[in-house]
């Protein structure tokens, strides 16, 4: 097939700009001082204060960015593992076993996809506030522990992935139904699995709005300190950029090593949906 | 967990000829782990469903039902309970000015957000498609933005669309043109929050775009090729409609998401409101404000149940309008 013209690779780069300049200009205001973004001369380059705009997001008791920082790393891993973990399981049996009223389980799993998280929020914060768990992380790890686009998203994989003579021989070697799980059903789905392990994480780690609801101040997960950097430093938006910089990050780095897998991951998901 | 690593023949249950004649012990053996595997097959489907299942009721089912009940109540905090009052939950948060406003703002946001994101992404998957150098890598660029918290990006683009001293305004100054209250004009508003929504989604919805366009056969473009199309012709006779049932994909997804945005208009301002006229009020903004703003549960369980209406609705809307278009479709899909 022929290659482009130039036109293609200047809109592209085009678009690649648009996509990485808010990166740039966080790291410009971040790396000033509260003076930079009123000066109508504002140079191109980063100034010399990120250093001293980090010390005073990290600093700052009212923020709490290391406690932050580790709820985001420990609560997303765990939603990630257990979210795997348990559409894995599920999605083997949706997709190999025979059971009675299997289709229509699955049809109620696809259908709940569709109900918005703001439905139950009222009953929920009523129910962990009752349990005492408001302000505490357990209460945005434990609704997340599993989810039904990854119980559909391993059922369409695991249908396709794993050939029926496989399973049939592995019970004809006298394997139990976990046992055949365990060594058919997991490695296959390997692939699949690391790309909703990258989703959950990255969507986990996003989340805003129930946590923003239900964590205390004093224990709050990345994105809930940002909000609480903006409105205390909302004159010095160094500091806030510099915030946003500080936890953007970690995912900046977990993409550098697996964004080929998470685009992969979107295409094929795509094809399939 | 269970024992079943006899080398009992499972699958047939009967014994092979090398068991002929074993003692009566042997035989309970077999049968014992021929009904337990029996029992294995047919419950364990349902054990490894279960988490979901029991998840789903516990933190799911149980409060969208709950949400219902409370709805029809004055909710009383302290006590943890409520009076049963009827529809006038309802009727409260309907016959708000409020709520009209952030309907309006919701469905402003989401056509200014959904509708230039769509067609810039079908035209950034359209360039991805064709044969270019270095693939991954312009793959990976257009999806570096979706990896950033929708809080991180509404915090830098509400910097950059301050009334005063924003990037924006200060390059429309330069280009000669006055500047816009971004913050005080509620459509400009609109604008800027769908800005961010634009950002953070176009390049995902890209590459579910290009991969819809990669699926489709490539000799339909060297025939169009020899009857004479150009590229442009191409597009719009080949690429567009082959990408119909993914498009409505798209677009249902978006619709779903689009109402439920919370966290841009929530970072907009350091205040969190909405603005000081609701400007870019959205519902979930004011669900979240009449919940834990003025702790009023019941009026915003009523909220939630009527959002949930109005997206159930247009999940109905769209899907009446996809069977028609897919239809439509014929023999294409």
């Amino acid at each position: 097939m022929k290659r482009p013209g130039w036109f293609v690779y200047a809109s592209l780069a085009v678009v690649l700009g648009a996509a990485l300049f808010p990166f740039y200009w966080s790291m410009l205001i971040g790396s000033g001082d509260a003076s930079t973004i009123r000066d109508p001369n504002m140079s191109w380059w980063p100034g010399g204060n990120f250093l001293a705009n980090a010390a005073s997001v990290i600093n700052d008791p009212a923020v709490n960015f290391w406690r932050a920082l580790w709820n985001s790393v420990y609560s997303s891993a765990l939603i990630a593992a257990s979210v795997v973990f348990f559409s894995t399981l599920a999605g083997w049996a949706f997709a190999k076993l025979r059971f009675r009223g299997s289709k229509w389980l699955l049809v109620f799993v696809v259908a709940t996809m569709a109900v918005p998280t703001q439905l139950g929020v009222v009953p929920l914060y009523i129910l962990f506030a009752e349990l005492g768990w408001t302000g505490n992380i357990g209460a945005i790890i434990i609704p997340a522990l599993t989810s039904a686009f990854g119980v559909f998203w391993m059922t369409q994989y695991l249908q396709q992935a794993v050939p029926d003579e496989l399973i049939e021989a592995a019970r004809v070697d006298g394997a139990s139904s976990f046992r055949t799980f365990l060594t058919v059903a997991l490695p296959a789905a390997r692939p699949a699995a690391a790309m909703l392990g990258l989703f959950t994480f990255v969507s986990a780690w996003n989340n805003f709005f129930w946590p923003f609801i239900v964590l205390d101040r004093g224990d709050p997960t990345l994105p809930v300190a940002l909000s609480l950097l903006q409105s205390n430093y909302f004159v010095d938006y160094s500091i806030v950029l510099a915030g946003v910089l500080l936890s953007t990050i970690p995912l900046l780095i977990l993409f550098a090593f697996a964004g080929k897998q998470l685009v992969s991951g979107i295409m094929a998901g795509a094809v399939k949906g | 967990m269970t024992a079943t690593e006899t080398d009992a023949p499972i699958r047939t249950g009967t014994p092979g000829p090398g068991r002929a004649g074993p003692p009566p012990r042997g035989i309970r053996r077999i049968a014992f782990s021929h009904r337990l595997s029996r029992w294995d097959l047919k419950l364990s489907p349902y054990l490894y469903i279960s988490p979901f299942f029991i998840l789903f009721i516990v933190t799911g089912l149980f409060p969208i039902a709950y949400t219902a009940v409370i709805s029809f109540m004055d909710w009383d905090l302290v006590r943890g309970t409520g009076t049963f009052i009827g529809f006038d939950q309802y009727a409260y948060v309907l016959g708000q000015p409020k709520f009209w406003v952030a309907l309006r703002n919701t469905f402003s946001i989401f056509l200014l957000s959904s509708v230039p994101q769509l067609v810039l992404a079908i035209f950034i998957a359209a360039m991805l498609d064709q044969n270019i150098r270095a693939k991954t890598f312009w793959r990976m660029g257009v999806l570096v933005p979706y990896v950033m918290a929708p809080v991180a990006v509404a915090l830098i683009f509400s910097n950059m669309f301050g009334d005063q001293y924003g990037l924006v305004n200060s390059v429309l100054n330069d280009l000669g043109f006055a500047s816009v209250p971004w913050h005080s004009d509620a459509f400009a508003s609109h604008i800027a929050i769908a800005t961010m929504v634009n950002f953070r989604w176009t390049g995902y919805n890209t590459l579910i775009l290009l991969a819809a366009m990669q699926a489709i056969p490539r000799d339909y473009y060297e025939a169009a090729a020899i009857d004479g199309a150009g590229r442009l012709r191409q597009f719009f006779a080949i690429t567009v409609p082959s990408l119909r049932p993914t498009l409505i994909f798209v677009i249902i997804t978006s619709t779903i998401g689009g109402l439920q945005i919370f966290d841009e208009p929530r970072m907009y301002d350091q205040f969190g409101t909405g603005g000081a006229d609701s400007q870019w009020l959205t519902i979930t903004l004011y669900l979240y404000d009449i919940g834990w703003g003025q702790w009023n549960f019941g009026r915003a369980a009523a909220l939630a149940w009527i959002l949930f209406l109005i997206i159930l609705a247009i999940g109905v809307i769209n899907l009446l309008v996809t069977r028609r278009l897919v239809r439509n479709e014929g023999s294409n899909r």
